[in-house]
């Protein structure tokens, strides 16, 4: 990270916080330094690590479907490929993501605070991500990788050969992680705003990582205990999942998806949250219905954590709770539309600037109604149990996750990583990687919508030969959807090193983060910032 | 004695913990009884009903509950309906299969 320079902006001189040289230096100023900003660097790096991880073991279950029969892996090998693809991508990339990388270098910066309330705390649940980050790894070479899928489902996992035991102590620690973030980041809002910011007078970002905290903290716990119960049943057989021992399969779906399905709103939520600050400082206009959008996170947070019955269609539940779990689901696609509507809103009139992050902001917004449209088809009883594990689910899951999660996450890497580091990437390449992401993703998952809706089941590592054009378009589309990837990373990477040093407020942001020097202070205010009653307000010299 | 606080810590007598371990042994002993009654679907609602009334009094008089501020009480009743809501939402469809 070459950027360690003394910050000379309007105000006093200060030393940047990569500038700082604390009790340790090199790695060890890193790996234990207690700054907020320094662990969503640590986070960052880490999770992008897992992700171009993830993103070939994907691209390797494409290659295998671009011919009919064995094409690169046998069936147990692409078994074992989505179990971890599964488990990387969601519990080391996107349930962490946002909220670990940018919640935690952002959003103290954003509530006016120096750092968040539970340093030490903050930097134990990066050791426990590593952690389980390694003991999920570790199956790579003990016991076999599991080849359950990411789901873990009863009886299968109980009975599998493969090291799924060691799979789920790795979700189990991750889980912990993902509650102390949870906890931080709940006590740090409430506790920790400057003076005079009141609860409408914070950034709609925080109120998205506020509703995700408490996802994290009740939530969760209840895929750990899941987890450890199928540990149990594996060693001991107590009999709480095997049918065969008078156990119930279906309660173990129940308990996954408890915590599962709200998962997907911690997955969600942090992105939403970034859309609501890039949206308005790229139009040049004041958020529209910034009270629905901070109400509507807690919504999505409340109702979404009622539907889970709805993974559990065809599982052998009554038609009862199918119908129960159905209403609720489509309850939950109301906040969602309200923010997709005052995003829009938000546009309207706007004097739009198409700059790197507001163009991913544009692709989340249209991605993502795709991804939730096809969601509220899935929660159609009657279409749910005819594309049930089909690719139409996974096309659905992927428009949400990544064009949903990942493209906010990448709008976010754009609008804030000059705030981060105090340099700017090439604007030009990171439009071209832009445009090679979006054609690449639709070419890769819109084929996988009409194939799966076609039949073509999920999880299989051949096809019939009646499948076999989509599945080509489909893999073709993953070669250009990566090598977007790739050109934006090098492009960011070579930004670290090269980029052109970047002023306070490029973007003409209006939040706090803005009115502190590019890369911020150690403590991130040089003065007690002055808080404005408007949350998108801040345009003077607060921070100085 | 006194907290930093100033807050008193309040005494409960060994009468009141005597009388709510009576208590809590005469649930124990109704689950036991009701566990003999073949009372089908109601069955576990019972078991869930006598545990709701034992965790009451072990929070309210061992873990001194009672005697805290409202926060904590508002706290423990949020947390307690999240899981009431996870439970029934989870069992509620054994009745209909």
């Amino acid at each position: 990270m070459g950027s360690g320079a003394i910050v000379e902006e309007q105000g006093p001189t200060v030393s940047s916080f990569l500038e700082y040289r604390g009790r340790f230096s090199g790695i060890f100023g890193w790996i234990f330094s207690t700054d907020h900003k320094r662990i969503g660097i640590l986070y960052l790096f880490s999770l992008m690590t897992f992700f171009i991880v993830g993103v070939g073991i994907g691209v390797l279950m494409r290659l295998e479907h671009l011919t009919t029969g064995q094409t690169i892996m046998d069936p147990q090998t692409y078994n074992s490929f989505f179990t971890l693809h599964g488990v990387i991508m969601i519990f080391l990339f996107i349930i962490p993501g946002i909220p670990a990388a940018f919640g935690n270098f952002i959003m103290p910066i954003q509530i006016g605070a120096e750092d968040v309330a539970f340093p030490r705390i903050n930097l134990f649940s990066w050791y426990l991500y590593i952690s389980g980050a390694i003991l999920a790894l570790v199956t790579l070479f003990i016991g076999g990788v599991a080849d359950t899928g990411w789901t873990f489902y009863a009886p299968y996992s109980i009975r599998t050969n493969t090291n799924v035991s060691l799979t789920l102590m790795a979700a189990f620690l991750l889980g912990f992680s993902s509650i102390l973030t949870g906890l931080n980041f709940i006590t740090t809002i409430h506790r920790l705003r400057a003076p005079r910011m009141g609860w409408f007078n914070m950034p709609l970002f925080v109120w998205a990582l506020y509703a995700t905290a408490w996802i994290q903290v009740l939530a969760t716990p209840i895929i750990g205990i899941t987890a450890v119960l199928v540990i149990l049943e594996r060693l001991l057989g107590i009999g709480i999942f095997d049918p065969m021992k008078g156990g119930d399969p279906i309660l173990f779906q129940h308990l996954f998806w408890i915590y599962s399905h709200p998962a997907v709103y911690i997955m969600i939520l942090p992105a939403m949250g970034v859309i609501s600050e890039v949206i308005p400082t790229f139009a040049r206009r004041t958020i529209f219905g910034y009270k629905f959008i901070a109400y509507s996170s807690i919504a999505i947070a409340g109702v979404g954590s009622l539907v889970w019955g709805h993974h559990m269609y065809v599982s052998g539940q009554s038609y009862t709770a199918n119908v129960v779990f159905s209403l609720l689901t489509f309850l939950v696609a109301i906040p969602s539309a309200i923010k997709v509507f005052n995003w829009v809103s938000t546009l309207y009139k706007g004097s739009i600037d198409l700059s790197a992050p507001m163009l991913y902001a544009l692709a989340f917004i249209f991605l993502f109604s795709i991804g939730g449209l096809t969601g509220v088809m899935l929660g159609a009883l009657a279409v749910n149990v005819h594309v049930h594990d089909t690719y139409f689910v996974v096309a659905h899951f992927h428009y949400v996750m990544f064009g949903g999660t990942g493209f906010g996450f990448f709008a976010a890497l754009h609008y804030w990583l000059p705030k981060m580091t105090g340099k700017m990437y090439d604007e030009k390449i990171a439009k071209i990687a832009w445009l090679l992401m979006v054609v690449g993703f639709n070419g890769f998952y819109f084929p996988m919508l009409l194939l799966g809706y076609q039949g073509m089941p999920r999880r299989y590592y051949d096809h019939l030969p009646q499948f076999h054009d989509g599945h080509v378009i489909a893999t073709v589309g993953s070669w250009i959807l990566v090598a977007g990837v790739f050109l934006m990373f090098w492009n960011l990477a070579r930004a670290l090193f090269k980029g052109k040093r970047t002023s306070r407020n490029p973007w003409g942001g209006t939040t706090l983060e803005w009115q502190v020097p590019s890369p911020p202070p150690l403590l991130n205010f040089v003065h007690e910032p002055e808080i404005r009653k408007d949350p998108y307000g801040h345009t003077g010299n607060d921070g100085h | 004695m006194t907290h930093d606080h100033g807050e008193e810590h309040h005494l409960v007598s060994y009468g009141t913990y005597i009388m709510v371990w009576l208590a809590l042994l005469a649930f124990t002993g109704l689950t036991v009884t009701v566990a003999g009654f073949n009372l089908r679907q109601v069955s576990v609602f019972v078991a869930l009903l006598v545990a709701t009334c034992k965790t009451f009094l072990v929070l309210n008089y061992f873990m001194h509950l009672k005697y805290e501020q409202s926060i904590f009480k508002i706290m423990i009743f949020v947390t307690v309906s999240i899981l009431a809501v996870f439970i029934v939402l989870t069992f509620f469809d054994v009745s209909f299969r």
